[in-house]
């Protein structure tokens, strides 16, 4: 049956809701852990990253403006359609290296991140926003706001969860995506992509990127139009590099060493808004 | 009646005067001595540099006072003295920690007058701000994050707080003891120690804040205070020993910041430039509207990093509006720093009037039109007049760069979504003001804003219970309220 | 008509109090005060002889110094217009009647116009009316706006000054809307209140209202005077007033022609505070005259 899945589909990127090639026509190839199986994916380029942006700034507004118990509902569906490939993921996992008792709970631990992450959606402004007592007669409320576009490189252990450990909580607050995936098992990206593009993510939000993430990372951390980054994926060697792209319109950087559920990798990517209104007669 | 009219005073051409006659504040009260030191672990000491530099009454230029200038040695001896001091703080009980800066909050209050009339010698802004803003503001700083010390595991839900440990702020000259407040508090509230460095222009209050920690009965090395240039800042931003670091200042020297501690794994907010944009619609309370506005511009000469400098009016009300503030601006003072009636003192220092000068020619020269109300300005100190700009378009540098000055520069819009795209282009985030008088076009508009703060039909006002912080180049983290707390804190992020 | 913020303004006017006045400029104020004071006396058992104690104290506020100036007008019920006229005839003090079923105005229309042709009639200068609230408050602006230019023109050529009592108009909004009916119906002054409701004269109100005038001056061209009356009872109160109207309508507004003060307790308190600035003591009542 594995087999059968690794060589009967070409594995393509997920920008703006299509699945294209990469505009290079570069491929990069994964082997089985066993040697059994070899695919080839598309290796994304630079100008596919830039694509990717483009998507996922047009998709921001009408993403953001969704009401909490909206994205929340989507996020379930994404975890639906997991479930439903859950078979698929356990088994690209496998041909990572994972025993198939610990694929298949990451399979599962994955799906409830994702529940997990979907319940905030509609909750988190709550939790992370408070009104102010100042003095004065004013009404003063902090919110949190979705940063906008924020890049996430996935970190290559746990494959899937922690790309989706990565990915929604980005999500939830209304902020959307571009995912460089980890090389470890790309595979898995692209089926959650297919995940996403089933389960009612409007096109653009998501948006996941194979290939080399040494290649795509400093343009992704140096892009002007990304105003966040999640750097849990990269090597510590490059974090410093990364930093400093970053450091060009001031993106917020984030870098998380587990993939566990944490409302904090929300407020991460969001911005505290305060507004400020008298009150008088 | 004509008898009573003979007593209105009139000059030579008959115009009849009142002038509100100076009110002139004691300058003596600032007890400014000749030398200031350093301030490390909790004793004035000299600097290992050596050296020492004059800091001035930028109203005056006269001479305030000759400051130590803290070198590298000095740094590794200051952070040094917050590392010792550091596992103390933190593990002193809490409640204790808050009593600490409930005392620190009511000398302050007791010495309010002494610090206003200092940081307006020392920064040149007019005492009534100082009196009426920043002293106030400064006290309810530390009396707001004192309560919090002993219940921070309330603050974040599902987390255990902890210190960050030595935290290196640096802080910029346009409200040298408020910015100092806001960085010390918070930063002391959690449990961390301190280090920090004060603008070189406006060290003096700085320096006062350390003494009257010290006689609050804070242990030596949790506030340390060294004064300098950009020099000692970056060595302070940069040194080993320190975990978190918080700077408020220009935009370009945060990203120097931020390169500088790319990988370094050390904690960093930054609180930076603005361009803030007010929009004022045709439905709004007008007469407020242009206070908001006035007050949103030469607040503090205009060197405020939200200041209102671009004002967007609404085309069915633009000349009316502007013609308000043109009236408006005419009555405002602008003189001496230390007269109780002075509206706008002095510029900081003789560099930003020479930057605020080269901008408002560049309006000049690329066509915008400049009003400015006749006004005297004294001959000897930096000086620059209320000024607007209108006939401004969107691609003038007086309507992209941060000015940091009296300078406002007035453009219009036509719809609400017009309004918005305006007020959003620019790469900065700071804060906006709205004005309107229908609640749902403000809500609308909050939402829109790309800004950290929006002040709806008021402006400038602060609070430490208010978080305040930017988007985008604005800078990032939070100061003041619950949020500002995370800044200082691991384990909540 | 712009709308109003009430914390905003209320800001503008906290701000303004700050204000340090010192000295020569304080001197000037407070004689100026003085002749921009409307002596009041509204109660129901004034006198005769009240009234004329009040008229000699109006022309002569200090017994000891003559170099302090009378005050504006004095300001009586209709039934001593008669008994002011006979006193203030000759001077420069001119006479002020309350008119239009002064308070509470709730009269027919008719009986408010005979009432003010009597008192001009009588010798009135001057007649403050008061307007319907019960209409205003009701949103029936065509009455008010006709009753008072009615008024106006049963006044002749008297100066009117109308009584907003925005004490009860609930709130700033309802402050300007109220100035820009009167102005438009014909004043020549509008004024805050009766005295008899409180809050009478707060500088907020007084500030909404010398911003009307300032946007009715320029709408119309036409100058319009203020005048705060009920509750400014000392001297520092009065020269916040003078602040307020300095930064608003400037020194155009500073002259009994264009800002009255309506006060009964004021005259004394300026006057102790001038014999202070010129002696250096402290003051006692008990050496300043009683009307």
């Amino acid at each position: 049956m594995v087999g059968r899945l690794a060589v009967s589909k070409t594995y393509k990127l997920y920008i703006d809701g299509a699945f294209p090639r990469s505009e290079s026509g570069r491929t990069f190839a994964f082997t089985s852990d066993d040697g059994s199986v070899k695919v080839y994916l598309s290796r994304a380029s630079r100008k596919d990253l830039r694509m990717a942006v483009r998507a996922a700034r047009a998709a921001l507004a009408g993403w953001k403006g969704r009401s909490g118990y909206n994205r929340g509902q989507v996020l379930y569906r994404i975890a639906e359609m997991v479930e439903d490939r859950a078979a698929t993921f356990t088994a690209q996992l496998e041909l990572g290296g994972r025993p198939t008792g610990e694929a298949r709970k990451e399979v599962e631990e994955t799906i409830d991140l994702l529940i997990w992450y979907a319940g905030w959606c509609d909750k988190y402004m709550q939790v992370i926003g408070n009104m102010n007592p100042v003095a004065g007669s004013f009404f003063n409320i902090s919110v949190p706001e979705p940063v906008g576009v924020v890049g996430v490189s996935a970190p290559s252990a746990p494959v899937l969860r922690g790309l989706v450990a990565g990915l929604a909580p980005v999500i939830s607050s209304g902020n959307t995506a571009v995912v460089v995936a980890s090389p470890a098992q790309p595979m898995v990206a692209i089926t959650l992509a297919e995940a996403l593009a089933t389960a009612d993510v409007p096109a653009g939000a998501v948006n996941i990127l194979t290939g080399c993430p040494e290649e795509l990372a400093p343009w992704l951390a140096g892009h002007m139009d990304v105003n966040g980054v999640d750097l849990s994926g990269v090597h510590p060697d490059a974090l410093s590099d990364l930093e400093e792209a970053a450091s060009h319109n001031l993106k917020r950087t984030g870098r998380w060493e587990n993939s566990d559920a944490n409302l904090y990798r929300i407020s991460a990517f969001t911005e505290i808004k305060t507004v400020w209104h008298p009150k008088g007669r | 009646m004509g008898n009573n009219d003979a007593l209105a005073p009139r000059s030579e051409t008959g115009v009849p005067l009142w002038e509100y006659q100076e009110s002139r504040e004691n300058p003596d009260l600032a007890a400014i001595r000749d030398r200031s030191g350093l301030w490390i672990n909790g004793e004035e000491t000299e600097p290992l540099t050596g050296k020492w530099f004059l800091t001035i009454d930028p109203a005056t230029e006269g001479h305030l006072s000759m400051v130590a200038e803290a070198g590298p040695a000095d740094v590794e001896r200051a952070v040094g003295a917050a590392r010792d001091a550091a596992a103390g703080w933190a593990a002193m009980p809490a409640t204790e920690r808050a009593k600490s800066l409930f005392r620190i909050a009511r000398l302050i209050q007791e010495r309010s007058r002494e610090l206003a009339v200092l940081d307006t010698l020392d920064g040149g802004k007019p005492i009534r701000e100082a009196r009426d803003m920043d002293l106030p503001l400064v006290a309810a700083h530390f009396f707001y994050h004192a309560g919090w010390a002993d219940k921070l595991e309330y603050a974040f839900l599902g987390t255990e707080p902890r210190p960050m440990g030595v935290v290196g702020q640096v802080i910029p000259w346009n409200f040298p003891l408020l910015m100092a407040a806001w960085k010390v508090a918070p930063a002391l509230a959690t449990g961390n120690t301190v280090v920090l460095k004060p603008a070189e222009t406006t060290p003096l209050s700085a320096l006062r804040l350390a003494e009257i920690a010290a006689e609050a009965g804070l242990p030596p090395g949790v506030l340390n205070v060294i004064p300098g240039a950009g020099a000692t800042g970056a060595e302070l931003v940069g040194h080993g020993g320190v975990d978190k670091v918080a700077f408020t200042g220009s935009t370009q020297v945060g990203k120097e910041i931020r390169r500088r501690l790319a990988g370094s794994g050390k904690a960093l907010t930054l609180e930076l430039g603005g361009k803030g944009a007010h929009v004022v619609f045709e439905d709004a309370p007008l007469d407020q509207a242009v206070e908001g506005v006035v007050n949103g511009i030469f607040f503090n000469q205009g060197q405020v990093c939200c200041a209102g400098s671009r004002l967007l009016v609404q085309e069915s009300v633009a000349s009316e509006f502007v013609d308000r503030l043109r009236r408006r601006l005419s009555t405002l003072r602008v003189g001496d720093p230390l007269d109780k009636n002075t509206d706008i003192g002095a510029i900081n220092s003789a560099a930003q009037l020479q930057r605020i000068t080269e901008l408002v020619e560049s309006g000049q020269e690329e066509g915008a039109l400049i009003y400015q109300p006749p006004c005297e300005l004294p001959e000897r100190g930096f000086w620059f007049p209320p000024t607007l700009f209108t006939d401004v378009s969107q691609s003038h540098r007086i309507a992209r760069e941060e000015i940091f000055g009296p300078v406002l520069s007035i453009l219009t819009f036509r719809t609400p979504a017009e309004a918005v795209e305006r007020a959003n282009n620019t790469p900065y985030g700071l804060a906006s003001g709205v004005w309107t008088s229908k609640g749902s076009r403000i809500l609308w508009m909050a939402d829109r804003l790309a800004a950290g703060v929006v002040w709806a039909n008021t402006y400038n006002k602060f609070d430490p219970a208010s978080p305040f912080g930017g988007v985008k180049e604005s800078g990032f983290g939070r100061e003041g309220g619950r949020h500002g707390l995370a800044a200082y804190l691991r384990g909540v992020g | 008509m712009p709308p109003t913020d009430e914390v905003m303004v209320e800001e503008r006017v906290a701000a303004l109090s700050t204000r340090s006045i010192k000295r020569e400029a304080k001197m000037w104020a407070l004689r100026a005060a003085i002749s921009m004071t409307d002596l009041t006396t509204l109660e129901g058992m004034d006198t005769k002889e009240k009234v004329r104690q009040l008229c000699h104290k109006a022309i002569r506020p200090d017994p000891t110094d003559a170099s302090i100036p009378p005050v504006a007008a004095v300001c009586v019920y209709p039934n001593l217009v008669g008994t002011a006229a006979e006193v203030l005839g000759a001077t420069s003090v001119r006479v002020a009647a309350v008119s239009t079923y002064f308070p509470s105005g709730q009269a027919p229309l008719d009986l408010k116009v005979a009432e003010t042709r009597q008192v001009v009639a009588d010798g009135a200068d001057e007649v403050d009316m008061v307007i319907d609230r019960g209409a205003f408050l009701a949103g029936d602006y065509v009455k008010v706006f006709s009753e008072v230019a009615t008024v106006r023109e049963a006044a002749g050529d008297a100066c009117l000054k109308v009584i907003l009592e925005t004490g009860e108009l609930g709130s700033y909004d309802n402050v300007r809307r109220a100035s820009m009916l009167a102005m438009a119906a014909g004043a020549d002054f509008i004024k805050t209140s009766t005295g008899k409701v409180s809050p009478a004269a707060t500088p907020a109100v007084t500030l909404v209202m010398l911003e009307s005038i300032r946007d009715f001056h320029r709408s119309t061209g036409r100058a319009v005077g203020m005048k705060p009356a009920g509750g400014i009872g000392s001297a520092k109160q009065a020269i916040r007033w003078l602040v307020l109207l300095n930064e608003t309508l400037g020194l155009e507004w500073m002259t009994p022609q264009r800002f009255r003060f309506g006060a009964s307790s004021l005259l004394n308190d300026l006057l102790m505070q001038i014999r202070w600035l010129e002696t250096e003591r402290y003051q006692s009542p008990d050496y300043f005259t009683r009307a």
